[in-house]
């Protein structure tokens, strides 16, 4: 259950007029990934914000049986289409590394030099 | 995307990806989620809203040049640009949208709530915006004038609400408190949390 300990323990984020800002951990990383690539200028926000708006009207335009609408999932396919379209990060390499990450054993511990204290399983 | 790969791993595989070939660094990740998590949020606004309601001067200038003015309080930023102050009065009722995507003024009201974001809303508040109002308790007389606007990347609009009767002994630093972000999208008018007489 790693939503449910990033959501309650001690780095548990604020909450902006009773609604969390991001629902789960994965849309805040998702979040920080877009601003830190257009704030070092790797990507365009324009361009970014475009695909954006693709992704979201496509989703509308013909929403996937028993799929419910989730904006940080557009914003993640936003980003990888264009560091794909970039040719920055190819759509396999990011499904191989999931690949690999969904057989770690339980309990592993990921390698991002945190502050705080969190286990994926 | 491939169906059944959970998001989640999918995010962490793609920022693997990016620190491997140096495009991203954990801290700037860090520092962004941060700070929309802990430091921007609606309660800039609300200080906006109460240092107008106060200072005559600064609401001029807040309507005129809502980037410059709110600047002026230290609140800048991405998606801070081209901001646009539109004033609520008895006569006049603003609500903002974003029709294409989730356009909103992070400086001062941090990051959209969800039912922002959601196509309902969206989509509704173009088409019946009355209703929609409504929904959230704000019911406007026929007299009233409803305004939807659209935010987008030229323009992203922030509503000045109308100042509650009674709160004239009230300071800035309490004004700033009755405040709430839905009041600053137009959804809602600002309560005294006493009911209407």
């Amino acid at each position: 259950m790693t939503a449910a300990l990033d959501v309650d323990g001690a780095a548990a984020p604020p909450r902006q007029n009773g609604e969390l800002v991001f629902a789960e951990p994965w849309e805040g990383r998702a979040f920080g990934l877009a601003m830190a690539l257009t704030d070092a200028g790797v990507i365009s926000y324009d361009v970014f914000r475009d695909a954006l708006i693709a992704k979201i009207a496509a989703w509308e335009s013909a929403p996937p049986a028993g799929e419910c609408y989730s904006y940080y999932r557009c914003w993640l396919q936003a980003l990888e289409q264009v560091l794909a379209d970039a040719q920055l990060v190819a759509p396999d390499d990011v499904a191989a590394r999931a690949a690999l990450f969904a057989v770690r054993p339980a309990g592993h511990d990921h390698d991002h030099d945190h502050d705080h204290e969190h286990h994926h399983d | 995307m491939q169906p059944g790969i959970d998001l989640a791993l999918r995010t962490e595989a793609l920022e693997s990806l990016l620190l491997e070939r140096g495009l991203a660094d954990t801290k700037t990740i860090e520092t962004f989620i941060g700070i929309y998590e802990t430091q921007v949020g609606p309660m800039n606004g609300a200080k906006v809203v109460a240092k107008a309601w106060t200072d005559p001067e600064y609401k001029a200038r807040l309507l005129a040049e809502g980037t410059a003015a709110i600047a002026e309080l230290g609140f800048k930023g991405p998606q801070g640009e081209h901001m646009v102050v539109l004033e609520n009065t008895p006569a006049v009722h603003h609500v903002v949208v974003c029709t294409l995507c989730s356009c909103y003024p992070w400086p001062v009201l941090g990051l959209p709530p969800s039912w922002y974001k959601d196509s309902a809303y969206r989509s509704r508040v173009v088409r019946e915006p009355r209703a929609v109002l409504a929904e959230w308790g704000t019911v406007l007389g026929d007299d009233v004038e409803v305004k939807v606007v659209d935010s987008s990347s030229e323009v992203r609009y922030f509503v000045l609400p109308e100042r509650p009767a009674g709160t004239e002994s009230l300071s800035e630093e309490e004004l700033a408190a009755l405040v709430t972000r839905d009041n600053m999208v137009g959804v809602t008018k600002v309560s005294t949390g006493v009911a209407a007489p």
